[in-house]
């Protein structure tokens, strides 16, 4: 059980610069989601704070304590990979025991026996103690490569993708068991995902990562109705929120694209700017008394709820509606918002101005 | 069958327009090859079989007399046979042994990112170009006990390599490994360099020793490939003949390749030669065969 913390930590490769003076803080026992695209710093993150690279700048503290002399068994982390990294040849018992049978744990026999048993049984693989490890599954594989963290009783658990490479049905129920297990276990999770559903449904805390910067650190909640600048409101949440070009008069937002205009609520802030008019699907609302008229221009259908796209003249929205609404494409609607829940962007910088 | 090959046969094609049947080619390829096969190894192989139940020499007109399993008797029963399998033996357990880690040696060494690999790499691998003959020459001179440069690096002073009857056969074995620990070196890096680089990461986040990472992971991941090199060195050491022939004469050096030279062509005792050629290709094979054995349960483990 730890913190970790990450104080202006810079990584280069070559001329690529990886992380660009990164803060970050994770408490003792949280469950904390690195969400980012490829290419993001997120791998090179981990492998920061579980000694693989050496930071070129920067500190990394783990309960505290500078480590950067620590060699990556004395960090005593656990990482657990997209590509299960197994070790092959070996059964899965061999693979559970292989860091029990480090000289300086000094476990006996009974003892190593007695946590693989543990183990096996919480992630359900008892049965496929005595298989090898190439005749497994994807969803075993890493079942097991989880476990081989577990049995460590590690400070912190470090996750790279974990999931990725399992099919939407199995991602899904590891995702439960994973949360789970981080419940019972109480440990410090590091969980990174390009997945935003993934973060969203797993995350106690969220930290937006783009271009080796933390954007935006929050619960998913925060994140997902707060987004502190457009990146996060484009890379957060399906589909994702609507940002319309505007500006504002007064208390009414005026948008650029065919003049329409719908009431905001007034920012001083704002007067005059040219500005994102953000806006979730889910706060569109389509009924007959609504201001703005619009074409239906697509309709996915995901059985609780329809996504419309709509079209008014060169935008494009989404709108989440319920499924038993009655729509047809290139049907004439019209649509209105809720004005408490649209947040001004400025178009220069992309910041959200009621956070500034 | 037939008809379907003559039908693949691209219908535009100039063979096709000389009237020529997809079989017409494909035998056109074979049967060269075929023939040669058949002329200069089958036909030898079955012609010396018969030969080794013969008391045939080839220096004399006298017709050949079959005395049936005479010849294998006789060799088997030879003393001085058996002394020269014990000397191959040794000379095939010492030399595999030290190719084996100095090869290996040298790939865990070059298996990192160290400045001009490359050329290093290539550089090591020169004696392996080498002619036989010609690194045979030019050991003896590095062995010379009055100018050679081994003794005076050494400090021997005028040491007898080749000469003294105990140290000959290592000498010539140290010879060997000098020329092909290159080669199993290439083969273990071509292994060790398949071998994940996530896995070493995993195990040292697992806190695995250095020792029990390379028994645990890199030697049975490196070892089909490291079978395989064994296989070719054994095969090839069972039958050196020009480099030992030339280092050295002594009769503990007398390894079955020479001996049976000096039977075939210095005796003239075809028939019995022949006889001895076919029991060291059964051993060969024997022991071949065993190896990959090995091998395949290497392999499944």
């Amino acid at each position: 059980m730890a913190n970790l913390e990450l104080k202006g930590v810079s990584k280069n490769f070559g001329a690529n610069k990886a992380l660009r003076s990164l803060d970050l803080r994770i408490e003792n026992g949280e469950f904390f989601v690195l969400l980012g695209q490829t290419g993001a710093g997120k791998t090179t993150t981990l492998r920061v704070l579980a000694g693989l690279e050496k930071p070129n700048e920067g500190q990394v503290l783990i309960d505290g304590e500078d480590v950067a002399n620590w060699t990556v068994a004395e960090r005593d982390v656990a990482l657990v990979l997209q590509q299960y990294s197994l070790y092959p040849r070996l059964t899965v018992r061999g693979n559970l025991e292989f860091p029990l049978r480090s000289k300086i744990r000094g476990l006996n026999e009974a003892e190593i026996a007695d946590r693989v048993e543990r183990v096996a049984k919480t992630l359900q693989i008892t049965a496929l103690l005595d298989r090898k490890v190439e005749r497994l599954s994807g969803g075993e594989m890493q079942r097991v490569s989880i476990g081989r963290a577990i049995v460590r009783e590690p400070r912190v658990f470090l996750m790279d993708e974990p999931l990725s490479a399992l099919d939407a049905k199995l991602r899904e129920t590891l995702r439960v068991e994973l949360k789970k297990l981080h419940n019972n276990l109480g440990a410090t999770f590091l969980y990174v995902t390009h997945d935003q559903v993934e973060a969203m449904s797993m995350g106690d805390k969220i930290g937006v990562l783009n271009k080796g910067r933390l954007v935006q650190v929050g619960t998913p909640s925060e994140v997902y109705n707060r987004p502190c600048n457009t990146f996060v409101a484009r890379s957060v949440g399906t589909p994702p929120m609507n940002l319309i070009k505007g500006t504002l008069d007064g208390s009414s937002a005026v948008m650029d694209a065919n003049g329409f205009c719908l009431p905001v609520q007034a920012n001083g802030t704002a007067a005059g700017k040219d500005l994102f008019f953000g806006v979730r699907p889910e706060n569109l609302v389509i009924e007959s008394g609504a201001p703005v008229e619009a074409k239906v221009f697509d309709i996915e259908d995901h059985g609780v709820i329809k996504i419309l796209t709509i079209e008014v003249g060169a935008n494009k929205l989404h709108a989440t509606v319920s499924a038993q609404m009655k729509v047809s494409l290139d049907e004439t609607v019209r649509f209105g918002w809720k004005a408490d829940k649209v947040l001004l962007f400025d178009q220069a910088t992309g910041r959200n101005l009621a956070a500034s | 069958m037939a008809l379907s090959v003559i039908a693949r046969l691209e219908p535009g094609s100039r063979a096709a327009k000389r009237g020529m049947s997809d079989l017409a080619i494909r035998n056109l390829f074979i049967i060269p090859t075929i023939t040669f096969l058949i002329v200069f190894n089958i036909f030898p192989l079955l012609y010396s079989l018969g030969y080794s139940f013969t008391d045939f020499r080839a220096s004399t007109n006298a017709p050949a007399k079959f005395v049936g399993l005479d010849n294998y008797k006789f060799l088997l029963n030879d003393e001085f046979i058996w002394r020269n399998f014990t000397i191959t033996a040794k000379y095939v357990i010492i030399s595999v042994t030290g190719q084996v880690i100095v090869g290996f040696g040298m790939a865990m060494l070059l298996n990192r990112d160290i400045p001009l690999k490359g050329l290093i790499t290539t550089l090591l691998m020169l004696p392996m170009m080498l002619s036989m003959a010609v690194v045979g020459l030019f050991w003896k001179l590095l062995y010379d006990p009055s100018f050679g440069i081994i003794n005076y690096g050494l400090g021997l002073g005028k040491f007898e390599w080749l000469a003294d009857p105990d140290v000959a056969l290592y000498a010539v074995a140290l010879t060997d490994i000098w020329m092909w620990s290159p080669f199993v070196m290439l083969l273990s890096l071509a292994g060790l360099s398949a071998v994940p680089k996530h896995l070493y990461e995993a195990a040292e986040i697992d806190r695995a020793g250095s020792f029990y990472t390379f028994t645990r992971i890199t030697l049975p991941l490196v070892a089909p490939i490291l079978m395989i090199a064994i296989i070719f060195r054994t095969m090839e050491a069972f039958k050196t003949f020009d480099m030992a022939y030339i280092l050295s004469s002594q009769p503990t050096t007398e390894l079955i390749a020479i001996r049976l030279y000096k039977m075939a062509f210095l005796e003239w005792q075809t028939g019995q030669s022949s006889a001895f050629a076919y029991i060291v290709l059964i051993m060969v094979v024997a022991i071949t065969n065993i190896y990959v054995k090995y091998l395949n349960k290497v392999k499944e483990r």
